[in-house]
């Protein structure tokens, strides 16, 4: 049969040899509208390197492009930059096919490969900073633990000025284009910021002392190579900016509302707050949970200093869209932010105050009283919101001012 | 005072500093962390923790 798939050649050396889902749309809880793509990457040094595999159903794919460029068997070297499944998941079947000479991983992925797939193949653990000659080039390893896994490391190719950076710096985002100068820079600063609020953003003191650690390297890099979405080769320096500033977590002149609502009467105190807080200069997202994602959240709450949160009170609980997200965007640990609770409810009102101490588990520190309306607002409930909401900007201008 | 480095996530646990977030003071040693203290970076459990 004819093969469509062909690899793309990024450096005099280097080729991407990965897959495009257009499909997916669930990365465990984290929607992805776009698709991803899961790349692999070939070094044709004098020793044939594989960096990083794909997908489980997607190893034709990639078995595919890398046969446009040799004969896979040829490949002596799998590196394992990040053992997450979609990274991982078909590097058994290919270790079985290509029978490369050796297959290695950190300390911890060859220990996670091994939970993972209980599997025969002997993987051998590299150190932190070791290196490994492929003859005519180099490839130096550094641990990245915690981005965004134990196990996960990046790979410098010196001879090509490249990083492999698995997840880090990646995005969700199926394309025929493979160099983040084909995309427009707000598709690549909307999706970088996603993928970072919703899967880098609680390890964010670790990217910062990463950065540091990447620097004091002194490794001339001209390329990144993440494992998702577009490789970077003209705005490095940008989106390393870019994580910089994600991930020092600076409070902003902005709040994000988020609510769930039964009859609407947590929406119409959310709609209050909202243009309140919007009149009071600060800019404002509001989001209704009814309708938005989860991840759509996440993405709001990356660059904020506010965070207002609202639920009606349903069988004693928060509302479950509002359990949904507070659960996610607590385990993603944004920093830095105040906040309140609010909500209407029918005659016994728990879950504001249940909201409110989420907010408290989370760190938030509250900026103004919970506000708790019986049933539908009045003008004079209405009035309470439009004042919560003015506290917040006032909280959030004071804590701008001192930060 | 010895540090303790975490095995999941290489985070240390230096008693000359404490764990500030998690409400350890200064000078606590890592024997006399509560059970149920975690990893500040990764959640690990105290077990998961060894000499450095």
């Amino acid at each position: 049969m004819q093969n469509v798939y062909s690899a793309v050649k990024i450096t005099e050396n280097v080729y991407w040899v990965g897959a495009i889902d257009w499909g997916i749309r669930d990365f465990h809880g984290y929607t992805t509208p776009a698709g991803s793509t899961y790349n692999a990457y070939l070094i044709m040094a004098d020793d044939v390197t594989l960096i990083d595999t794909v997908k489980a159903p997607f190893k034709d794919e990639m078995l595919s492009r890398i046969r446009s460029v040799i004969d896979p068997t040829k490949i002596k070297y799998i590196i394992s930059n990040h053992a997450e499944m979609d990274h991982s998941g078909c590097l058994a079947e290919v270790i079985d096919l290509i029978k490369p000479d050796k297959v290695f991983a950190s300390a911890i992925g060859v220990k996670t490969l091994k939970e993972l797939y209980h599997d025969h193949h002997e993987i051998i653990a590299v150190k932190d900073g070791e290196t490994l000659s492929l003859g005519n080039m180099n490839l130096t390893f550094m641990e990245t633990r915690m981005i965004h896994w134990p196990d996960s490391m990046f790979t410098y190719l010196a001879e090509e000025e490249l990083l492999f950076s698995q997840d880090a710096f990646g995005m969700h985002l199926a394309t025929l284009e493979r160099f983040d100068d084909e995309l427009s820079q707000h598709t690549l600063e909307y999706e970088a910021a996603t993928y970072y609020a919703n899967i880098v953003l609680p390890y964010s003191a670790i990217v910062l002392k990463t950065l540091e650690k990447v620097a004091a390297t002194g490794w001339k890099i001209k390329i990144i190579a993440p494992d998702h979405g577009p490789i970077w080769r003209k705005n490095l320096g940008w989106i390393i900016e870019l994580y910089k500033k994600w991930a020092a977590q600076k409070p902003v002149n902005k709040a994000v509302v988020l609510y769930a609502t039964m009859w609407h009467s947590t929406e119409k105190m959310a709609c209050a707050i909202s243009e309140s807080l919007a009149e009071a200069g600060v800019k404002t997202s509001l989001l209704s949970m009814n309708h938005f994602h989860r991840s759509q959240a996440a993405y709001e709450v990356l660059e904020a200093g506010a965070l207002v949160v609202g639920t009606s009170t349903l069988n004693n609980n928060i509302l479950p869209q509002m359990a949904d997200t507070m659960t996610y965007l607590k385990g993603l640990k944004p920093a830095n932010l105040i906040g309140a609770a609010f909500g209407s409810f029918g005659w016994s009102g728990e879950g504001v105050r249940d909201l409110e101490a989420i907010l408290k588990e989370m760190k938030v520190e509250i900026a103004a009283s919970a506000l708790s309306i019986r049933n539908a607002p009045n003008k004079g409930a209405l009035e309470m919101c439009q004042e919560l909401g003015k506290t917040i900007a006032a909280e959030l201008k004071n804590k701008l001012a001192s930060s | 005072m010895k540090k303790y480095v975490c095995s999941i996530c290489g985070y240390v646990y230096d008693p000359a500093k404490g764990d500030p977030d998690g409400g350890i003071a200064k000078g606590t040693a890592f024997e006399d962390l509560p059970a149920d203290w975690v990893c500040p970076v990764c959640s690990a459990s105290k077990d998961e923790f060894a000499p450095e």
